[in-house]
């Protein structure tokens, strides 16, 4: 997949850390979300960047979320 | 009742309003015992008993006048011969309607009338059709003693300038049943009765003004009511009587009015508002009302066409030819590609049967849970916040809910263009005495209109919704106007103690966030305050809720305002989303979603599932499919490459047209099923002629959850149905559907949607219509939900901050541009624009505030560039004060406009519902097109030549004047 769709997809996590600021707990909220709403393939796509430098423009939140769900799902 | 085809007679008209209540009161009408409720008329209470009082100025639409004196009867101890239509009925009241006295008054004063109307009924268009002829009948009038010679009306010209309907005063009786129609009724109050007695007569508005260039809509209120031909559609006139009546339901709105189809033949003669239809109560605009006749528009595809590549001509072929090439190339994806290659777009604008066969064939068929609806681009939010807070996706009220609100709080919507006749029931309360808040950038009609003075407008800068919500809610919660014991008994008190905190920290206060809102913090502490102790109050919303980034937060910082004010549970209350199309809500209730199966079940319930597996005998993918955009991004990247579109036209309704082009252009195979050669089909391999909603049957439902019946009342022009086309691309594709009518697939909805469990064909027949949930625990339905306890249980609050969108003025871009529509066009416009209603909205315009339009030199008609950072157009301005500087506003309805190209790729957090409401640009003057609207227009009159069957001669464009 193209840079630009990774990079949606990460501004898309973050988009989500930042609306879920003041949930007791945000990084269930943001992975729950992402759970419910991805394809397989998004999913799959993010967590493929996660070490890379589009991973390190995610939001600590979004990425403990991606980091709990990449682990559920290998 | 039966409402299937019925041979045409005139709806009941039972002279005067009805009046909610039991029925207490009994009398005696010539002889029959009647009871009904306080407050009834004498003459309707003959008209409930069978019987029929003469009348002229009375009808029960409008409030009784008392004007024309034909209605008098005689009561038993009672002096003279009161009026029925203005006298009350009282406990064992004896009336008379029938008697010589009364015969000889009645005659005399019709004679008056007769005297001053043309002697032409024989050729008059509304013969046999026209109450003063039956009245004159009923009185048994047979000779006229004044003559013709003295003064009379006769010579006076007609007024043709509306497009639908003529205004004949020579034929005018004066009864002011037109006038007090278009006041009560529609609310425009365009007519007037013009000086007193014999000269007096209908004008509308000024002397000067004819009805296409006064205040009138064109609702066809005042044309309902008139009682003679004075007022009378044009089609009457060219088509003639009407022989048969079906009632159906308005393929444009969420409002979902019922209409009677009335039809000559296999030709429509008009379209009259049904009495008995619960959404609409006998009121229509001038969409459903009028603009029907794109059907029948020369440009109309009817033959199914193919073509390898875009840039080739349309060849016309069969139905099985395209449908075979449409299963083979599909297949064919599926088998180089994988399974994910594939998706389906359902519409909005289809029944709900045929929402749900497309997102079965998608799921079943295609084996891909790639679905989506274009309420991604509209109210998804709305699904999502209503969810997650009450536990439903829908609102919470029916219309008439609003007949007992206190205060009307609007935000993000144009009722009076976007939804009219909703409108006209809101505006009646509100001339009532109901109080109205307006949170709106723009100064909408709503905001000042006869009669309506909104209480408080808060102007607020676009994007901006969720902190003025949460100023609205940190008044209410710190100066205690709170309903705690609503929240005790029917919330989670943690939940609502965390939000309480949270709205009450000094940067949630109006005073605080006034720079960012640019609402003034007194007005929004007045609205507060008014919304929480004003009585029952109630919010309606619309698309300039959802469209925003934080589209998903402001429709749940909405439900949060109404659990903490105790408004929700019962009639006058609640939280209640207009949709924008008919059938948003059935589109989602079918499980249109990438996520949901119908009734808003998640893919990965396995229970579920299992239920529709073992129906489908197919495997469904526990993983949640692709959005639309995501299914365009991963087109660019040559990982998706078909796609059936069913009635959308994505290319021009979602956001940035360029990158919809881009992906659109990067699938290999395109199936577009449509009326029309639409902007997305320039870049369609298969196009598949689509049916309207006069050619099918089926079911809406509106915006109030209420399922309506779509009735066939002629045959599909075109060969199918669009629920046909659907069955015949599965058919081909090897699964054994078999439907022979909508009825099976409701069946089949029933079977595995649980507020559906007890809806059919046959009791939509018997009842009109239903509000889902329909089941064991509401077996008639629900027209208020959450009344004894949320669907999820517990209200849900839920923290909504304040997150500003990227989307951000800055020197090159300093304008905030907001969208919107206006009243006489749909959508994009596919179908308006292919009626008369052009008349009222040729072009789209941009509004500008007087001041920006001074500082770049630009007058009202002059052209204009609009550029983002996506791109940019040009359209002609239009100043005024409506917009505040800093912003400015357009209308998406005509495809030249390219309004999309200007919105970005920004979208809801949780929906991605793009944010259509907010885009920074700037305005410069110009003098044309831009190269990309030359560039597209060139692409679009290639993409649209066809080949006929059999010939290598090509027709041009489809669409010449775009
Ligand atoms: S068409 Fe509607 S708005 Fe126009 S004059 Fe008649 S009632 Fe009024
Ligand atoms: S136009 Fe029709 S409804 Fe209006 S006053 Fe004349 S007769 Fe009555
Ligand atoms: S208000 Fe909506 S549903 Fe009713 S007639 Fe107009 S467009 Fe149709
Ligand atoms: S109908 Fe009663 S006075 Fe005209």
């Amino acid at each position: 997949m193209s840079a630009h769709t990774v990079e949606k997809l990460v501004y898309m996590a973050n988009q989500i850390a930042r609306n879920v600021t003041h949930e007791p707990d945000p990084v269930a909220m943001i992975a729950d979300h992402i759970h419910a709403f991805w394809s397989a393939r998004m999913k799959a796509d993010v967590f493929a960047v996660l070490d890379g430098p589009a991973g390190a423009a995610l939001e600590p939140t979004a990425r403990a979320a991606l980091d709990r769900l990449a682990a559920h799902a290998c | 009742m039966d409402v299937e085809r019925e041979t045409y007679r005139p709806q009941p008209d039972f002279g005067t309003p009805e009046v909610r209540g039991a029925a207490t009161v009994t009398l005696t009408i010539d002889g029959r015992e009647v009871s009904v409720a306080p407050g009834t008329t004498v003459m309707r209470a003959a008209a409930v008993s069978g019987g029929s009082i003469p009348k002229l100025c009375a009808t029960d639409s409008v409030k009784q006048f008392g004007s024309c004196r034909l209605c008098l009867v005689e009561i038993d101890g009672m002096r003279g011969t009161p009026a029925s239509c203005t006298t009350l009925v009282a406990d064992g009241m004896k009336v008379h309607t029938q008697t010589k006295r009364l015969e000889k008054l009645r005659r005399g004063v019709m004679e008056l009338y007769i005297s001053d109307h043309p002697l032409d009924c024989l050729t008059c268009s509304a013969n046999n059709d026209c109450e003063l002829q039956d009245q004159a009948a009923a009185v048994g009038l047979r000779d006229v003693r004044y003559g013709y010679e003295g003064e009379n009306h006769l010579a006076q010209p007609m007024d043709i300038s509306n497009p639908y309907f003529d205004f004949d005063p020579s034929k005018c009786i004066v009864c002011s049943r037109c006038v007090r129609a278009c006041d009560e009724v529609q609310g425009t109050l365009a007519l007037t009765i013009e000086s007193r007695g014999f000269g007096s007569k209908v004008s509308a508005g000024l002397a000067s003004d004819s009805f296409l260039s006064s205040e009138c809509v064109s609702c066809g209120a005042c044309v309902q009511a008139c009682p003679t031909a004075t007022l009378q559609e044009k089609s009457v006139k060219e088509i003639g009587k009407p022989e048969r009546a079906t009632v159906t339901t308005c393929a444009y709105c969420g409002v979902g009015c019922t209409f009677r189809a009335e039809t000559r033949g296999e030709e429509v003669v008009r379209m009259v508002p049904w009495k008995d239809g619960k959404a609409n109560r006998g009121h229509s605009c001038v969409k459903g009302r009028f603009a029907w006749g794109y059907a029948q528009h020369q440009e109309r595809v009817l033959s199914p066409m193919i073509r390898s590549s875009i840039d080739e001509p349309w060849q016309e072929v069969s139905w099985d030819e395209a449908i075979a090439r449409t299963a083979s190339e599909l297949k064919r994806i599926s088998a180089k590609y994988g399974r994910n290659a594939l998706g389906g777009i359902t519409s909005s604008r289809c029944t709900n049967e045929e929402t749900f066969l497309v997102q079965k064939l998608v799921r079943a068929g295609f084996g891909t849970n790639n679905v989506d609806t274009c309420a991604r681009v509209c109210h998804s939010p709305t699904g999502y916040g209503l969810k997650t807070t009450f536990g439903t996706s829908a609102g919470t009220q029916d219309f008439d809910s609003v007949e007992d609100s206190d205060v009307i709080l609007v935000i993000g919507a144009n009722p009076t263009d976007g939804h009219p006749v909703f409108a006209s029931r809101m505006k009646r309360r509100l001339r009532q005495g109901a109080k109205l808040i307006v949170i709106d950038p723009r100064r909408t009609d709503l905001v000042r209109s006869p009669h309506i003075s909104a209480d408080y407008h808060l102007p607020l800068r676009p994007g901006t919704n969720v902190a003025v919500l949460t100023a609205l809610a940190h008044v209410i919660v710190t100066e205690g106007l709170a309903d705690e014991a609503f929240v005790r008994e029917r919330c989670d008190w943690e939940e609502y103690r965390h939000w309480a905190d949270f709205v009450s920290l000094e940067r949630n206060s109006p005073e605080f966030l006034e720079p960012v809102t640019g609402v003034p913090a007194a007005d929004l502490r007045g609205a507060a305050r008014l919304f929480a102790k004003g009585g029952n109050g109630a919010i309606y919303y619309g698309l300039g809720v959802t469209e925003h980034s934080q589209g998903s937060s402001t429709v749940m910082a909405i439900a949060n305002l109404a659990m903490a004010t105790g408004n929700i549970g019962r009639r006058g209350v609640g939280v209640n989303p207009l949709r924008g199309q008919n059938n948003v809500q059935g589109a989602c209730d079918m499980g249109s979603f990438p996520h949901e199966l119908s009734g808003y079940r998640h893919v990965s319930d396995a229970a579920a599932r299992a239920l529709f597996e073992a129906e489908w005998g197919a495997r469904i993918d526990p993983e949640p499919g692709l959005r639309i955009n995501n299914m365009l991004d991963a087109a660019t990247d040559g990982l998706f490459k078909a796609i059936y579109i069913q009635g959308e036209d994505i290319l021009q309704s979602d956001p940035d047209t360029k990158h919809v082009a881009a992906g659109l252009a990067a699938m290999e195979c395109v199936i577009v099923q449509d009326l029309f050669l639409n902007e997305t089909a320039n870049y369609a391999h298969v196009f598949l002629p689509g049916s309207t909603f006069l050619e099918k049957n089926g079911t809406f439902t509106n915006a109030e959850r209420r399922i309506q019946p779509v009735r066939k009342v002629m045959e599909p022009k075109n060969g199918y149905e669009d629920w046909q086309i659907t069955q015949l691309l599965a058919q081909a594709m090897g699964l054994d559907w078999a439907y022979t009518h909508p009825r099976e697939i409701m069946d089949e909805i029933a079977r595995l949607t649980p507020t559906f469990a007890g809806v059919s064909f046959a009791r939509l027949d018997a009842e009109g219509s239903l509000q889902w949930p329909v089941n064991e625990a509401a077996p008639d339905g629900s027209p208020i939900m959450h009344i004894d306890g949320f669907v999820r249980g517990k209200g849900k609050f839920v923290v909504t901050d304040y997150v500003p969108t990227d989307e951000r003025t800055g020197p090159r871009f300093p304008l905030l541009l907001t969208t919107g529509r206006i009243l006489s066009q749909y959508n994009v416009g596919a179908q308006t624009r292919r009626t008369a209603n052009v008349v009222w909205h040729p072009e789209d315009l941009l509004e500008i505030h007087p001041t920006d339009a001074e500082n770049r030199g630009i007058k009202s008609g002059d052209w204009v560039r609009l550029a983002s950072r996506s791109g940019e157009t040009t359209l002609r301005a239009t100043v005024t004060d409506r917009v505040a500087p800093g912003v400015v506003y357009t209308t998406f309805h005509h495809p030249v406009t390219q309004a999309n190209v200007i919105t970005t790729d920004y979208s809801d957090w949780a929906t991605n519902c793009p944010e259509y409401k907010v885009t920074a640009v700037q305005i410069t003057p110009s003098n044309g097109p831009t190269d990309w609207q030359e560039e597209y227009e060139a692409q679009a009159t290639r993409s649209r030549r066809i080949k006929g069957p059999n010939s290598s001669e090509e027709r041009g464009a489809m669409e010449p004047a775009e």
